[in-house]
């Protein structure tokens, strides 16, 4: 039931020999020792394991790993770096948002491919937009914030 | 003025270590901007670890940057932060030239970690000595090396110089040791103590302290650079899962090998009662814990049923009381009242709900061993494991990594003890990780409680007595830290016996009522040992729940003497400092003196102000709270909230509005949403669809803040303060939205439509 399986990480082919059936989340951290995503909930209840597939924010904990071969799979480290920041963490980091921090995937990426939609959302939209993800550290205040500071910095 | 004798006395013992150059091994995690490479080791000449030693809290390092040991903890809300401003500002050198270890064994004495809001209150005190005392050190040497009385030495940015000549603390002894004395107290904890000869600086000579400077760890967090405790890889390492029964209580008395058998590598690890698998492959130990066929014990259902809970409290044999307020003679001042007041108020048993299940990792080898963990008190931690192991301490090293979120004893402390022991068992480093159902169902609770309050009023309306009564599990039936394994769950699967305190806590206001009573009696746990109903502290251990029957009860009062709620606080209140945030909370929300509540009718959507107060520990906290009910769903919406807090000297106004935010919403979070639910068997709340939190469509339109920084005064603490407040605050809120008094917490949607249903 092992089978190799090829991903493409943050624009890197990488190949790992698992059961295609196990959590893309497991590929991720134990089989190509990546340190983000964070196991969470495994349930899709909290958004820390969340990556982007294709663009679109998903749960690695309950995406089977066979079955994003040859999709685009970007995580928090590969959005972007200190020198080169996507404006969701340049704007995270100007709002000093997070405590422990553990939640950050899910809500950064989230508000990535959020603001890659539209630049410019209203506060129900980010609101709406960010339901499901979990920070139990009470920093939504920040993260408010910081994700009408990102879109200004995309606006220009 | 320095005497020609101190000089001589600091020169020899300065020359004594001086000597030595300084070898970097093992070294600790640094945050702040240095490089971990470039910090000090304790190999070289370094005196030893204690804290009678300079050289236990502070390090001019060989490029002069400054190194500070902080032997309390950071999770997050920039306590490391303040102590570098704390200890820059004592040493006269920028802020970003300071860095700060903390959370390793090797490198920091154990001030207690973060507990109770102390980090800067009790925490950041030897380390300004250690700074104010390393600088009168170094000016010394410079008035020797330079031949200029010290008197005359100015330092500017960690050079010492009199105008014409200079040297700067990097020439002076970076990469050596000082080699000079502290005075210590001789406790360790929260209440370590050390002083040296410096006399630190005056709160008018701040410049860097009460100045807004970023946290070091936020950009790591953000890019996903950091690395948590979940990170940690050791070669030869094992994943480990624990296995626990359905039945709270039940022990395994069969194991089925054959169950895992098509698993590769899994095993089973199991030590009298403590069950576990372990496999080489994070997925594979999942699985096995998934698939692992367990006989369990006959136990009984060791629980009520949730609806009998209060009643259990109300009706259990009290194990201990106490009068922690006790002024006049209440019970005749209540006997001779013209009206007695009386309200009962209850709350459930909350959960940590951390982000992540804990997470630890460990190794056993040649008699020692090293534990990563996340926990909020790395050195009980390191203790705990020593215990467990029987290793003596020394030959244990606790390293904190950053975990998934940590606001008291979480289940960080277990995985820390279950990593031990099947690190033992296999002889091989394993990483324990919780799966979410312990995360949520097997971590210590907040405890339940009811409270019992009355008041008798003379025929003028005036409060003649007050008795307040909580009944209660125990505050501590496992302890805040995990230094004893019979406070964990492997220590009692492992037959560690049972050590409850049997404690409970009373209100912290200033109301001057002539005849005052706080008292509490305290009952058993539903069950002794490995229970998913341990309590312990969970952040501001049981501020919410006895501050929201008692600010509730003190608006019940002001209703009845058709008082507005917050002058009514104005009057009784003693501490001016109690004064000074209701009034200033009052007069930033625009608050409007409303002797009765507006009690909105109709179906539509109703809005009430709501106000509550507390102190913590040298803190004083006001919340008003402005709340939308929708009367048809019962739905309640902290709209806005605004807030007065007073924790002393304010060293990081920024940071302080996040830390606040964080915990109004917490605290907003446990008021509306958040229970623990059981049946006769287990906790049954065991995901995030069970034990709902507060998510983005209910966060706050507004947190507004009001700082009153008190100069004259030390930090106090701010770390849990504004949780306190909030809960009563939201209550009064509701109450005057609606005219129906909540009095049992959470503020669910069912509970507020039942509610006014009544009416």
């Amino acid at each position: 039931m092992t089978r190799r399986v090829s991903l493409t990480v943050n624009g890197a082919t990488k190949t790992v020999d698992v059961d295609p059936d196990m959590p893309l989340l497991y590929a991720l951290r134990d089989d190509l020792k990546m340190n983000n995503p964070h196991f969470g909930c495994g349930l899709g209840q909290c958004g820390a394991c969340t990556v982007l597939v294709n663009g679109e924010p998903t749960r690695s904990c309950q995406t089977p790993v066979g079955s994003v071969e040859g999709r685009a799979i970007v995580t928090l480290v590969g959005l972007g770096t200190p020198e080169k920041p996507h404006p969701v963490q340049q704007a995270y980091v100007e709002e000093g948002v997070v405590q422990c921090g553990y939640c950050a995937s899910g809500w950064v990426l989230t508000a990535a491919a959020m603001l890659a939609k539209n630049p410019k959302p209203s506060d129900a939209q980010i609101r709406d937009g960010l339901a499901g993800l979990k920070c139990r550290c009470g920093t939504h205040m920040a993260i408010f914030r910081a994700v009408r500071r990102a879109g200004r910095i995309m606006a220009g | 003025m320095t005497r020609l004798s101190d000089l001589a006395i600091a020169r020899r013992d300065l020359l004594k270590g001086s000597g030595a150059l300084v070898v970097s091994l093992s070294a600790p995690a640094l945050v702040g901007g240095g490089r971990a490479e470039a910090a000090i080791s304790p190999v070289a000449g370094k005196p030893g670890l204690t804290p009678d030693q300079l050289d236990s809290w502070v390090a001019v390092r060989a490029d002069g940057r400054i190194t500070a040991y902080f032997g309390k903890m950071d999770m997050g809300q920039g306590v490391d932060v303040a102590i570098a401003q704390i200890v820059a500002e004592e040493l006269d050198v920028p802020f970003d030239r300071v860095d700060v270890v903390m959370g390793d064994t090797a490198w920091t004495v154990n001030q207690g970690g973060a507990s109770g809001s102390t980090g800067l209150l009790l925490g950041a005190i030897p380390l300004r000595n250690a700074a104010a005392e390393a600088r009168r050190v170094l000016v010394e040497m410079a008035a020797e090396k330079l031949e200029v009385p010290a008197g005359r030495l100015r330092v500017v940015d960690g050079v010492i110089g009199d105008g014409t000549k200079k040297v700067s603390y990097a020439e002076l002894i970076g990469g050596r040791y000082f080699n000079v004395p502290m005075t210590w107290n001789g406790k360790w904890g929260n209440r370590l103590a050390a002083v040296g000869k410096a006399k630190p600086k005056k709160a008018s000579e701040y410049s860097t302290v009460g100045k807004n400077y970023p946290r070091f760890d936020v950009p790591g967090k953000v890019f996903g650079t950091t690395d948590f405790v979940t990170d940690v890889r050791l070669p030869g390492m094992l994943h480990g899962r624990m296995i626990r029964p359905a039945v709270a209580g039940a022990v395994p008395v069969g194991v089925d090998a054959g169950s895992i058998r098509d698993i590769p590598g899994a095993r089973i690890v199991r030590e009298k009662d403590l069950i576990a698998v372990v496999a080489e492959k994070e997925w594979d130990a999942i699985r096995a814990a998934q698939k692992l066929k367990v006989t369990w014990s006959d136990a009984p259902a060791p629980f009520p049923s949730q609806d009998k809970l209060y009643d259990h409290i109300r009706n259990a044999p009290a194990v201990a009381r106490k009068s922690p307020v006790k002024t006049g003679d209440v019970d005749k001042a209540l006997g001779a009242a013209a009206r007695v007041i009386e309200a009962e108020y209850e709350w459930p048993f909350q959960s940590h709900a951390s982000m992540g299940p804990a997470c630890a990792v460990c190794e056993v080898k040649d008699g020692k061993a090293t534990l990563w963990t996340g926990s909020q008190k790395p050195h009980y931690g390191r203790d705990g494991v020593a215990a467990i192991l029987g290793l003596p301490p020394d030959d244990v090293r606790g390293i904190w990594v950053p975990g998934p979120g940590s606001y008291g004893r979480n289940d960080a402390g277990d995985a820390a003890m279950d990593a031990a022991v099947l690190a033992r068992a296999t002889g091989r480093p394993v990483r324990v990780q919780y799966m979410r159902h312990e995360g949520h169902g097997w971590d210590p609770k907040a405890p339940a409680s009811i409270h019992r309050v009355r008041a008798g009023l003379d025929a003028k309306g005036n409060v003649i007595a007050y008795d307040f009564l909580s009944r209660a599990f125990p505050r501590l039936d496992v302890a805040s830290n995990e230094s004893n394994p019979s406070d964990t769950l492997a220590g009692r699967l492992l037959g560690h016996p049972d050590k409850t305190n049997y404690v409970f806590g009373n209100p912290a206001e200033s109301y001057d009522f002539a005849n005052k009573r706080h008292r509490f009696e305290v009952i058993r746990p539903l069950l002794s040992g490995a229970s998913p109903l341990r309590t312990s502290h969970l952040r501001d251990p049981l501020g919410p729940q006895i501050q929201f029957a008692s600010e509730s009860f003190v608006d019940e009062l002001a209703q009845a003497v058709g008082a507005d709620p917050v002058e009514f606080r104005l009057r009784l209140v003693k501490d001016s400092r109690d004064g000074a945030v209701i009034r200033a909370a009052a007069e930033k929300a625009g608050w409007k003196p409303r002797p009765r509540p507006h009690r909105n009718g109709g179906n539509g959507t109703v809005t009430g102000r709501g106000i509550a107060y507390a102190q913590r520990n040298g803190s004083t906290v006001a919340v008003v709270a402005e709340v939308d009910v929708d009367r048809a769903s019962g739905r309640v919406w902290g709209r806005r909230f605004v807030v007065a807090h007073d924790c002393g000297l304010v060293v990081n106004p920024g940071e302080l509005h996040r830390v606040i935010e964080g915990n109004i919403v917490q605290g907003l979070s446990r008021a509306l949403y958040e229970e623990v639910t059981f049946d006769e068997r287990s906790v049954t709340s065991v995901d995030w669809v069970g034990y709902p939190i507060l998510e983005s469509p209910d966060v706050p339109l507004s947190i507004e803040i009001v700082l009153l920084d008190r100069r004259e005064m030390p930090p106090k603490g701010a770390g849990e303060p504004s949780t306190r407040p909030v809960a009563g605050a939201i209550a009064n809120a509701i109450f005057d939205a609606t005219g129906v008094r909540i009095r049992r917490a959470p503020f669910t949607p069912d509970r507020i439509k039942g509610a006014l249903r009544q009416t």
